[in-house]
C-alpha cells in the first residue's frame, strides 16, 4: 500500500445519493482474476454509451472530472455488494479521496485498505462544498486529520487511529496480525471447534 | 457489540459472540476475531490468493475454509463447458487455488455446489454462535443461525486465509423487533423490505440487527435466511436471530454439524447464546406483522419499498434538493411516475432465485402459486435452485414438472440474474420481478429494472403478464 501524503486538489462532485458499488464498478467486470485495469470499467454504465462512446455530459468525461483527485458524493456513498473492485476502480482512474456525510461500512473498510481515504462531513459543509468553484482546490491533511476549503475553514473528520496509522506509513493490516501470532496460537489451542470442513 | 463487556453484565446475541472469539485486544487497534468458518467464491478471491503467493504464505486453517462456484457460471447444462472464457478462467482459478492451498472446493461439477449462502447451512458448516465470513455483502445470511457473520473484501480474504483472524471495530446493536402473525400471502421477504423500506438503505450502517419477536420465531430455518440475508441492504454490518429449537432441528443430522455426544454439547453451549433478559440495544424498532402486506419496489435500491397496494412517492417528497435529485434519477431509470401504483405495471422477465429466495421452501410457495396455472407467454420466467441439493429435493417433490407445465425454465444452481455476470440477465429496458436482494441500476443487466419481491408475488406475476397481487389468487 502506497503512503497517504498530503493532498491538495480539485473536487469532482457527483451530487447523487446512496451511489452503490454496482454503479462504480458493474458486476459484469468482476470477471477478471486481476487487480489491474479497472480505470476505465469505472462508473462504466454513467460514462460510456451502448456503442461505447463516451456520454459527454456525465461530469467524469468533462475536463472537470479529468485530473482531479478528490471525488465529492452524495450520502450513503459505496453501499451494496463487498466488491474492494470498487476502490481499485476508483484508484486506478486517479482518485485518493472520496467526501461523504456518509459511507457504507465494507466499502469504508475496503477503502481505507487502498490509500483512499473516505472522508465524512457534516451536511452544511457537505452542501457548501458542492457550492465551491470549478477550480477551487481542498486540502486534505490526513495527520491533523482536517480538511482545508479554500477560505481557510479546516474541518475535522475522523479516521479510525488504527487506519489512519496504516496510511500514513503505507503498510497493510496482514503484517500487524501476523505478529499476533502466539495470541492466535493460545486461542486456537483454548478453543472448542465444531467443524472440519476437511472431514 | 462492545468486546470489553464481559462477566456480570446483561449482554446481547451479537456481544456473546464477539465476547467468545476475541484473539487480542490492545489500545488504538481493532479487536482481533478468531473466525470459525470462512466461506470463499471465484469472484473475490483470486487477488487474495495471489497476494499469498506473493508473501509466501500459507492457508493457516484449511479445515475452517470452503468454497465453491456460484457467481460467474452458467445455470445451463453443466456437461457443457462454460462458453465464456473469462468466467471459464476464473472458475479454473479457484479450483486451480483451492488445490494448491488445500481448501475443500465444491466445483462446477460436485454434487454439493451451489450459492455460497445456501450450501453452508445446508451442509451443516454454519453453526450457532460462530463467526463467519465470506467476500460477498450477503453473508448476513448465516446470521439466522445465531452467528456473527460478516461480508469483507478481498484484502481482508486474504488475512483471513492467511491468519483465520479478522481485525474489527464493534458495532451498534439495533434490535428489530416483528411482532404479531403474517397474514396470508405476505413472508419473510416482506418483513425485510418493509424494515429496509421504513430504515432506508443506509439506516442500518454501523449496526448489527437482531431479529426478535414473534413473527420472528415462527419463522423456519429458510424465512430467517431471508431475512437475515438483507440486513445488508439496511446497511448492517450484519443480521442475526437467536438459535432455538427450530435452529437445532435444522441442523441436527447435517453432514458437517456436530454428532453425538459433541451435538449435545454443542446445543448447550448454544442455548446460552440468546441475548440476556433485559439487555439494552443502541437502538430498537418495532414491524407490526399483523398489518404488513405483500411488498414490492419500485425503484433503484432495496429501500425504495411499498407494500404491493401502495402508490410510488412523488419525487417532491425528498427531504432535501439532492434527495429529491435522487428520487427523480430513480424515477427516470425505472420509467416510473411518482403517484401511480406498480401494481399492474408490465413486465418482461421473472427471476425467482438468489441467496435470499432460492431455497426449498422458496420454490415449494411459487410452485404453490403456479401449480395448474400458466405465466404469461411473454414473461420468461426463470427458476434458479440455490443449489444441487436444493434441485434434487426440488425433483424428488416434482417441482420441476409443475414449473415447466406453467412454463418456466428450470435452470442450474448459481447466482444468476441476481448478479447478472453469468449470461442470465435483463435487456435493456425490460421489467422484471425478482426474487432477489438488489434492484440497483443494470444489477440485472445493463439498461434492466428490477422489482423485488417474494416468490410468491413473483410466481403471481409471472401468471398475470404485470406486478400482481399474490392475494388475489389464494
Amino acid at each position: 500500500m502506497k503512503p497517504f501524503i498530503a493532498l491538495e486538489s480539485r473536487l469532482v462532485p457527483l451530487p447523487t445519493n446512496d451511489i452503490d458499488t454496482d454503479q462504480i464498478i458493474p458486476a459484469r467486470f468482476l470477471k477478471t482474476t486481476s487487480k489491474e485495469g479497472l480505470d476505465k470499467q469505472l462508473f462504466c454504465d454513467w460514462r460510456y454509451n451502448a456503442d461505447g462512446s463516451e456520454k459527454p455530459d456525465f461530469i467524469l468525461n468533462t475536463p472537470r472530472g479529468k485530473g482531479a483527485e478528490i471525488l465529492l458524493a452524495g450520502d450513503n456513498f459505496g453501499c451494496g455488494s463487498s466488491r474492494e473492485h470498487a476502490p481499485w476502480a476508483l484508484t486506478q482512474f486517479g482518485f485518493r479521496a472520496v467526501i461523504s456525510t456518509s459511507f457504507a461500512d465494507i466499502f469504508k473498510n475496503n477503502a481505507l485498505k487502498n490509500s483512499l481515504l473516505p472522508i465524512v462531513v457534516p451536511a452544511d459543509v457537505h452542501a457548501k462544498l458542492f457550492t465551491l468553484p470549478e477550480d477551487a482546490k481542498v486540502q486534505v491533511d490526513l495527520k491533523a486529520q482536517k480538511l482545508i476549503l479554500p477560505d481557510g475553514t479546516a474541518v475535522e473528520f475522523p479516521v479510525d487511529p488504527f487506519a489512519k496509522n496504516c496510511l500514513l506509513e503505507g503498510v497493510d493490516e496482514l503484517g500487524w496480525i501476523l505478529k499476533q501470532e502466539s495470541s492466535i496460537a493460545a486461542y486456537e489451542a483454548s478453543r472448542i471447534g465444531t467443524l472440519n470442513t476437511l472431514a | 457489540m462492545s468486546g470489553s463487556v464481559k462477566g456480570g453484565a446483561l449482554r446481547t446475541l451479537s456481544q456473546k459472540v464477539w465476547d467468545g472469539h476475541i484473539v487480542h485486544e490492545e489500545p488504538g487497534a481493532p479487536s482481533l476475531l478468531f473466525i470459525d468458518l470462512h466461506l470463499v467464491h471465484e469472484v473475490t478471491s483470486p487477488q487474495a490468493f495471489s497476494g499469498l503467493r506473493a508473501r509466501g504464505l500459507k492457508v493457516r486453517r484449511p479445515d475452517l475454509t470452503v468454497a465453491t462456484a456460484d457467481h460467474s457460471i452458467p445455470t445451463t447444462d453443466r456437461s457443457l463447458p462454460i462458453l465464456d472464457k473469462v468466467a471459464a478462467a476464473q472458475v479454473a482459478k479457484l479450483e486451480e487455488n483451492c488445490k494448491e492451498f488445500g481448501i475443500p472446493c465444491y466445483g462446477l461439477h460436485s454434487s454439493h455446489q451451489g450459492i455460497v449462502h445456501v450450501i453452508g447451512p445446508e451442509l451443516g458448516f454454519t453453526q450457532p454462535g460462530m463467526t463467519v465470513v465470506c467476500g460477498d455483502s450477503h453473508t448476513a445470511t448465516h446470521g439466522a443461525f445465531g452467528a456473527l457473520a460478516f461480508g469483507i473484501g478481498t484484502s481482508e480474504v486474504e488475512n483471513v486465509l492467511a491468519s483465520q483472524c479478522l481485525l474489527q471495530r464493534p458495532s451498534k446493536t439495533f434490535r428489530v423487533n416483528v411482532d404479531g402473525v403474517l397474514r396470508n400471502g405476505v413472508t419473510a421477504k416482506d418483513i425485510i423490505l418493509a424494515l429496509i423500506a421504513k430504515i432506508g438503505i443506509g439506516g442500518g450502517t454501523g449496526t448489527v440487527m437482531e431479529y426478535a419477536g414473534s413473527a420472528i420465531r415462527a419463522l423456519d430455518m429458510e424465512g430467517r435466511m431471508t431475512v437475515c440475508n438483507m440486513a445488508i441492504e439496511g446497511g448492517a454490518r450484519a443480521g442475526m436471530i437467536a438459535p432455538d429449537d427450530t435452529t437445532f432441528q435444522y441442523l441436527n443430522g447435517r453432514p458437517f454439524a456436530p454428532k453425538g455426544e459433541a451435538w449435545d454439547a454443542a446445543v448447550a453451549r448454544w442455548k446460552q447464546l440468546p441475548t440476556d433478559e433485559g439487555a439494552a440495544f443502541d437502538r430498537d424498532i418495532d414491524i407490526d406483522a399483523n398489518t404488513l402486506e405483500p411488498m414490492i419496489t419500485w425503484g433503484t435500491n432495496p429501500g425504495m419499498g411499498i407494500p404491493i397496494t401502495g402508490v410510488i412517492p412523488d419525487a417532491s417528497s425528498g427531504a432535501d434538493a439532492m434527495a429529491r435529485e435522487s428520487l427523480a434519477k430513480a424515477l427516470a431509470y425505472m420509467g416510473l411516475e411518482g403517484g401511480k401504483p406498480v401494481l399492474g405495471h408490465p413486465i418482461d422477465v421473472v427471476f425467482i432465485g438468489s441467496c435470499t429466495n432460492s431455497r426449498i421452501s422458496d420454490l415449494r410457495a411459487a410452485a404453490a402459486v403456479l401449480k395448474g396455472r400458466k405465466v404469461n407467454p411473454k414473461v420468461r420466467t426463470m427458476v434458479v435452485p440455490g443449489s444441487q441439493e436444493v434441485k434434487r429435493q426440488a425433483i424428488a417433490e416434482g417441482l420441476p414438472e409443475i414449473f415447466r407445465a406453467a412454463g418456466c425454465d428450470w435452470r442450474e444452481p448459481g447466482c444468476s440474474m441476481c448478479i447478472a455476470m453469468n449470461g442470465d440477465q435483463l435487456s435493456p429496458g425490460e421489467y422484471s420481478v425478482s426474487t432477489s436482494n438488489r434492484n440497483f441500476e443494470g444489477r440485472q443487466g445493463k439498461g434492466g429494472r428490477t422489482f423485488l419481491a417474494s416468490p410468491q408475488t413473483a410466481a403471481a406475476s409471472a401468471i398475470a403478464g404485470a406486478v400482481a397481487d399474490v392475494r388475489t389468487l389464494l
